[in-house]
């Protein structure tokens, strides 16, 4: 890529060592000593970039980006995805009435289930997100209202957590646990999928909550108090999030999934970089058998709706979507990646025109000289 | 230094005394009138700034004096105070080292400086006390002390001269480092004083401590037992100046009367201010800049976060509520946090780190200067040595350089070069020809075999021996040491005796040494006789009856002598141009060719006569001259008269050659020098004559230049008032070079052919107090633009007999003259050292004058030669190095913190931080910091051999090219291209958070370390792209660099961090590189901020490289032609036949 000449300039370190043989102490002479580097005389790689060098670099960059991009492009392309937005925003949507009577209050829930069509069957493995838009995650007083400390177990912080989780530090008196604006706002709606087959039973679609969140995160960042199998007793005089409904260590049945080490609870607490963000919500593991995992047509999306989000302009949605090696669907990738190569392409075809047109020219006017 | 002189002042002030009082010898003296002894400064020289004690505090304060520091402190302070998104530390610690290093840094300078002054002020001096000789420390003499100076010891301070060693009270002493002149000055003891120095009861009363060294006033009340006291007037021949040396005198006494600061010598200096370089101001203007745009943003964002608030629902939701606190807090108090959070937050445009890597980079790069071996002079060895390491790149933007004559261009040493007798030339070569040629037998032989009869040689060689006031040192025994005046001389000279001579100038002393190596030398003077040994080894004597002296109006001096046959002969030399108009017109016509090349080639030319005189003739001349010398009025101009008189209708014998020889490479380095476009100015206070014939020898002013001269001389010329006269000239000469004149192009090399019109300037002292003095009166400031707009036009400007001030004043003039351009001073002698605290830098010669130069410079070199490598290389190496190091700085951050402005538009204006608050403070410690300042240290974009060799790329940089707007525009721009791009790119790719192929999603964290990563690798590898010079430290420092960014963020993510309250960044890192996306984003993103970059370099390469090669090869193709290139004319000059074939 670039046209290098290596300038080994002469080597005279070995005069170094010659002031020193003087005797130590017995004459200082002041005579500045001749290595490379302090006569600035290190040898020295001197690339030059040049038309000659960066061209073919134009070119295989070029060659190489295109077909990167076609191929996210294409993978990109077929990846599935399906969203399906259940705020209940407009009057005709089936959760209207769960979205308009909330309240805080209600001890019942809000059930509305959403019917929909999958025109293509979803191989492999589906990812099942949520989606939530205007949901200012990443606000500074919310990102940092959280205790590390006392998600990992500490039994100090679970006590008397760290300021930071103001207004969400006590409840009553008593230490919130798991503190903070992030675990207080945990979302807690369920979603659950049904496919209708052709013979018109309601089948229920297996979801597995298990490997939603990162392995570090569940099994090191964050952490039971106390290590007894008891949770209840571990959290025992600490106060629940004032908007949960269970307390932290009712979040699931299943002892490897309870407590802070729940994994939706785990990735919630992973703030999201943007208010648009959508979250891993259950995985439905690819069938043995050859059947898709999510075979073509009608299901339905029962919601159990719990978590308000009109009175901020937020948006809910559930994603279904296959996953390929550079993750979910997004163009954007492919089409970078392609526009770049052309780029890279077409600046390779403008120099090349360039570099010919200025070496003759440059040198016809030299062969008069 | 100054407020200690103020103090001094002062303190005397205080006693409202407009004359000081001394008592000699602090023995009370018995008048009526008591004497309070009053307080005097101590004879300590202070040049250093701090002092254990008020070190912290006042380094502490001038340091938060830049803008930079308070700023970080500012911003610090409100980090503590302030709720805001990053902690203290963040800011607190950079501020901290920077603020540590740069205290270590000038701490360790002000040592230097304190043991400078040590070395001083610890000078072992005798003195005198109740008449036992004590030895004592120079800073413990007080004013009154009786103080023993033996010869070539310099005096301790200002002296009043009591005794002498020599039998006629006089002493000799050189004001070297004082003027600069060299010569031997004659100076006298208090006379009546006695030989009795313990009982000496007597009083001084005395001006109080003035700067002018020719000035002083005073009187001696002595008190003899007890009858009434002697008085006896004291003037400047009875004062010996602290920092002169005594000479030919074994021993003196004198009581002081100046100590310390008070000092001529001191008070001559002028007060040490801070010297800031071109590119520092660059940096402040910038940083205002991007003060600007830090406030803007935060304003932008403050603004925007109400109006944004101002939406129900988005302010307080239910999910994110607000402290209890917070919400009590005063809306306006609220917005102003806001504010300062936002302020915080992009606090990291401005670059904290930027003013440690400065530092480090001028106090680091400095050692290369000292370091460099061809700095290193054998003669003295010793090498470079730097004293302020903050204008090293100033060294790159020098636009004028002053330079004094004596001891920096020429080496002060008078050598006798070729004489003209009788229109034949006679030319000493070296020793060997001149063993075949001028041996005593033969007589003067020239290798055209044509000679003057033996008759006109003789009587040439008899003038040269007569005429003249040189005394012959008397010392017995003669070491090559302590002779500097004619040292180089005599090792050439086998004389059968070596003597040593003294005399008002050193060029006597050349003449006297031409007539003995042909055979005539001078004995000695010995009661009114002069003595002289002829080439048949007899010794002739001459009766000397009169000295018709020397002096600068009538430019030439003569001897009337009886010869042994009672012959009356009047000698005379002196300039051609005062001496042709006297002597018959067919005698100049054979010699004015000589003397008019001689003269062309540098060397001082002198002219020598004669006349003999009638017995009648000389008892008319006898008379009047008695009468004029007793005049009491119009003394000067009646003796001037007479002299007018007598030396008329002589006979021209011949002329003399003298070289003052040049400093090695002079000429080379003069001529490098304004190759590089720089305009070079000799500041002396020598004789013009003297200067201008430098001048010639360095080739600043050559055959075709056209001299302009304002001196004396040119305004005395009719008879109209000099102010008239020196406005009529001022406009003429403006007309003449400026106007008419065609604009000069920069890009212009000076040509040889000199097809286009060079002028000189020259410039007297007294001229230009007149031309300031009387600018400031009626017409403010026009002499003054005027006399700049001429020097502009003009290739060199001389300004000679010049006082120490009065070079400072010039520096002055042209430093504050229309676009404020760079200077630099370079000098030797003490007298220099006012012009060189002046100038933007100050270069100190490692001359024989004495350390004071040196000590005050801010680089001293052993040689004149050594500033063509100074400039040429270091300075313009370490300009383009520390201009890249800047822009490079400013770009840096700002694509670092626009992604984090970018962001607030996507998290509620909320100052939520885009970067990990670890990535925050090392991004500029240690992530990007050391390529930068391996870049800043190593790189030569241009090879140092190419740089000596093309003076002419030194113009690429000149007027702080590289920190121009358009520069600085280009790097912002990309800055904020790149910004952009990290930021949207890694955006669109958040538009879908599951990166993952399990199906997982990444958070803000991730993020952020994305875009730090793309941040981090696209700077540093731009940075590799502008190396030009790839040093295997530049290889280890750039890859290490990313190699611990990739190494620090497993470490930093790999582990749960005790005490640290969040885990934001656990495994983020390595998940991150878990994801295929990523990876292609972090590519795509990185190539594509490069893209723009490798497409210009390779365009500027294009056109530069070709360029450049074409530069390359002319220059070499030159140098095949004429091997020592430019040197070549002054060689040919100074050796070659030429010469002899002239004639």
């Amino acid at each position: 890529m670039m046209a290098s000449s290596y300038n080994a300039k002469e080597e005279d370190g070995h005069h170094s060592g010659s002031s020193s043989h003087g005797g130590p102490g017995a004459m200082k002479s002041k005579k500045p000593d001749n290595t490379a580097f302090k006569q600035q005389r290190l040898p020295a790689w001197q690339p030059i970039l040049t038309a000659g060098t960066v061209l073919p670099a134009f070119f295989v960059i070029g060659l190489i980006f295109i077909p990167i991009g076609i191929g996210l492009f294409v993978t990109s392309n077929n990846i599935k995805e399906f969203e399906i937005d259940y705020t209940g925003v407009e009057v005709d949507s089936p959760c209207y009435n769960c979205a308009k009577n909330f309240s805080w209050n209600s001890t019942s829930s809000c059930l509305c289930s959403v019917n929909f069509t999958l025109d293509q069957p979803f191989e492999s493995n589906v990812y099942m997100y949520y989606g939530l838009s205007n949901f200012y995650q990443n606000h500074r007083r919310y990102v940092k209202s959280r205790d590390d400390s006392q998600l990992n177990g500490v039994e100090s912080n679970l006590r008397q957590p760290s300021k930071e989780c103001e207004p969400y530090r006590t409840s009553e008196g008593l230490p919130i646990a798991p503190c903070g604006a992030i675990a207080n706002s945990l979302f807690n709606d369920t979603l659950t999928l049904y496919y209708y087959p052709q013979n018109g039973t309601k089948l229920p679609v297996p979801l597995t909550k298990k490997g939603i969140a990162w392995w570090t995160d569940k099994h090191v960042k964050f952490r039971n108090p106390g290590g007894s199998a008891n949770l209840s007793i571990a959290f025992q005089g600490t106060a629940k999030p004032v908007n949960w409904r269970n307390p932290v260590y009712q979040l699931d049945e299943d002892p490897e999934n309870n407590g802070f080490i729940n994994e939706d609870f785990i990735v919630w607490m992973r703030t999201a970089a943007l208010p648009t963000f959508r979250k891993l919500y259950r995985i439905i593991q690819k069938k043995p058998n050859t059947t898709p995992t999510l075979s073509s047509g009608k299901y339905v999306l029962e919601i159990t709706y719990n978590y308000p989000v009109l009175s901020f302009d937020g948006r809910k949605r559930m994603i279904l979507s296959t996953i390929s090696w550079m993750g979910g669907k997004n163009p954007f990738l492919g089409i970078a990646y392609i526009t770049v190569g052309s780029i890279c392409f077409f600046l390779g075809v403008v120099l090349l025109i360039i570099h010919h047109k200025y070496d003759t020219r440059s040198n016809s006017a030299e062969i008069p000289n | 230094m100054p407020r200690k002189t103020l103090k001094c002042l002062f303190g005397v002030d205080e006693g409202s005394r407009a004359n000081r009082k001394v008592v000699v010898g602090h023995r009370p003296c018995p008048s009526n009138e008591e004497i309070i002894p009053p307080k005097f400064c101590d004879n300590r020289i202070v040049s250093s700034k701090y002092t254990v004690w008020n070190f912290l505090p006042k380094n502490l304060f001038e340091q938060f004096r830049r803008i930079a520091n308070f700023y970080f402190l500012i911003i610090f302070l409100v980090q503590v105070i302030v709720d805001t998104p990053t902690s203290p530390v963040t800011s607190g610690l950079p501020l901290f080292f920077v603020i540590t290093v740069t205290a270590i840094k000038q701490g360790y300078e002000d040592w230097l400086r304190h043991k400078a002054d040590n070395e001083v002020n610890k000078y072992k001096v005798t003195v005198l006390e109740d008449g036992k000789a004590i030895q004592s420390e120079s800073e413990k003499i007080k004013v009154g002390d009786i103080v023993k100076v033996e010869e070539n010891e310099t005096f301790p301070c200002d002296l009043i001269l009591l005794q002498s060693h020599r039998d006629d009270g006089t002493c000799f002493v050189t004001t070297a480092s004082l003027d600069g002149e060299s010569n031997h000055k004659t100076h006298y003891t208090v006379p009546n004083i006695g030989s009795d120095l313990e009982s000496l009861t007597a009083t001084i009363e005395c001006e109080q401590p003035q700067s002018d060294l020719y000035k002083f006033v005073g009187r001696m009340d002595i008190y003899k037992d007890s009858q009434e006291p002697i008085f006896r007037s004291l003037g400047p021949e009875n004062l010996l100046l602290k920092g002169a040396t005594l000479k030919n005198t074994k021993v003196i006494y004198g009581v002081a009367v100046y100590t310390g600061m008070e000092t001529k010598m001191a008070l001559n200096y002028q007060g040490k201010s801070q010297k800031r370089s071109a590119v520092e101001k660059s940096i402040n203007a910038f940083l205002l800049i991007y003060l600007f745009i830090l406030v803007s943003k935060a304003l932008v964002c403050t603004t925007l976060k109400y109006v944004w608030q101002s939406k129900p629902g988005q302010d307080e939701p239910w999910y994110n509520e607000k402290t209890q606190r917070e919400k009590d807090t005063n809306l306006y108090l609220k917005m102003f946090t806001d504010f300062l959070s936002f302020m915080v937050l992009f606090n990291f445009i401005i670059p904290v780190s930027m003013y440690v890597t400065v530092e480090m980079q001028k106090f680091l790069g400095s050692f290369f200067i000292a370091w460099d071996k061809d700095f290193f002079d054998p003669e003295i060895k010793e090498g470079a040595l730097v004293n302020t390491s903050d204008l090293n790149e100033e060294l790159g933007q020098v636009e004028y350089v002053f330079t004094d004559k004596t001891g920096t261009l020429t080496q002060n040493n008078m050598e006798f070069i070729e004489c003209c007798i009788d229109g034949f030339q006679y030319k000493h070569r070296d020793a060997r020809d001149e063993l075949d040629g001028f041996c005593d037998t033969d007589g003067p032989v020239n290798k055209v075999q044509q000679k003057a009869g033996r008759e006109k040689e003789e009587l040439f060689l008899r003038a040269l021996c007569l005429c003249h006031t040189v005394q012959v040192k008397e010392s017995a025994e003669q070491d090559g040491l302590t002779d500097q005046v004619d040292g180089s001389i005599l090792d050439e000279t086998p004389s059968p005796e070596e003597r040593g001579f003294i005399a008002s100038s050193p060029d006597e002393i050349a003449l006297v040494k031409g007539a003995m190596r042909y055979g005539f030398t001078f004995l000695g003077l010995e009661s009114k006789t002069l003595k002289i040994l002829n080439r048949s080894k007899e010794v002739e004597m001459y009766e000397l009856l009169h000295v018709l002296n020397f002096d600068p109006v009538r430019r030439r001096m003569s001897v009337i002598v009886r010869n042994g046959s009672g012959e009356t002969v009047l000698y005379c030399k002196g300039a051609d141009s005062s001496i042709f108009p006297r002597v018959k017109r067919e005698e100049v016509e054979r010699i004015r060719l000589h003397v008019e090349r001689n003269a062309t080639e540098g060397y001082r030319t002198l002219c020598v006569a004669y006349k003999r005189l009638s017995p009648e003739e000389y008892a008319q001349v006898d008379e009047d001259l008695k009468e004029a010398r007793l005049a009491l009025q119009d003394r000067e101009e009646k003796l001037t008269a007479v002299y007018n008189q007598v030396e008329t209708e002589m006979d021209l014998i011949g002329a003399t050659a003298v070289e003052d020889r040049l400093q090695e490479e002079a000429a080379e380095t003069m001529e490098a020098l304004q190759g590089a476009g720089i305009k070079v100015w000799v500041l002396t206070g020598d004789k013009m004559e003297t200067a201008k014939s430098t001048c010639y020898a360095c080739r600043l002013f050559q055959r075709n230049t056209e001299l302009l001269e304002l001196t004396l001389r040119t305004l005395e010329a009719r008879g109209r008032s000099r102010e008239e006269r020196l406005h009529e000239l001022l406009l003429e000469y403006h007309k003449k070079a400026v106007q008419d004149a065609p604009p000069v192009k920069a890009g212009i090399t000076r040509s040889w052919s000199g097809a286009n019109h060079d002028y000189g300037f020259i410039i007297d002292g007294a001229s230009l107090s007149l031309m300031l003095s009387s600018s400031s009166e009626s017409k403010p400031s026009l002499y003054e633009s005027l006399f700049l707009q001429i020097c502009q036009n003009c290739t060199a400007v001389l300004c000679c007999r010049m006082a120490p001030l009065q070079k400072a004043q010039i520096v002055k003039m042209v430093k504050n003259s229309k676009g404020s351009p760079i200077t630099l001073s370079i000098g030797d002698g003490a007298n220099d050292v006012s012009m060189i605290l002046e100038a933007h830098v100050g270069i100190g010669i490692k001359g024989k004058e004495g350390r004071q130069a040196v000590r005050n410079s801010d680089y001293a070199i052993p040689k004149l030669k050594h500033l063509k490598k100074l400039l040429l290389a270091h300075g313009h190496l370490y300009y383009v190095r520390i201009a890249h190091l800047v822009q490079y700085f400013f770009y840096k951050n700002l694509c670092f913190i626009l992604p984090q402005f970018l962001y607030q538009f996507f998290c509620g204006y909320s100052q939520q931080p885009l970067y990990d608050a670890a990535y925050l403070t090392m991004y500029n410690i240690c992530f990007t910091s050391m390529p930068i300042l391996a870049y800043s240290l190593l790189e030569q974009h241009i090879g140092i051999e190419d740089l000596l060799d093309n003076a002419t790329l030194y113009r690429d940089v000149a007027k702080n090219a590289m920190l121009q707007w358009l520069p600085f525009l280009y790097w912002t721009l990309l800055g904020v291209f790149q910004g952009l791009l990290f930021f949207f790119g890694v955006r669109y790719l958040f538009s879908n958070p599951a990166l993952q192929d399990n199906g997982q999603v990444f958070g803000n964290w991730s993020y952020g370390t994305i875009v730090f990563t793309v941040l981090v690798f696209t700077v540093t590898l731009k940075l590799a792209m502008d190396t030009r010079h790839w040093t295997w430290i530049n290889h280890f420092v750039i890859w290490g660099s990313l190699a611990f960014y990739v190494f620090f963020s497993f470490f930093w993510g790999g582990i749960i961090w005790p005490f640290i309250r969040h885990q934001r960044l656990y495994f983020v890192f390595a998940n991150m590189l878990g994801s295929v996306s990523a990876w292609l984003v972090i590519i795509l993103l990185i190539l594509l901020s490069l893209l723009p970059e490798i497409l210009l370099a390779v365009f500027r390469k294009n056109h530069g490289s070709h360029a450049r090669q074409k530069k390359l090869v002319e220059s070499s193709g030159g140098g095949l032609e004429f091997p020592g290139s430019s040197a070549r004319p002054l060689l040919m000059r100074t050796f070659s036949d030429e010469s002899h074939t002239v004639t």
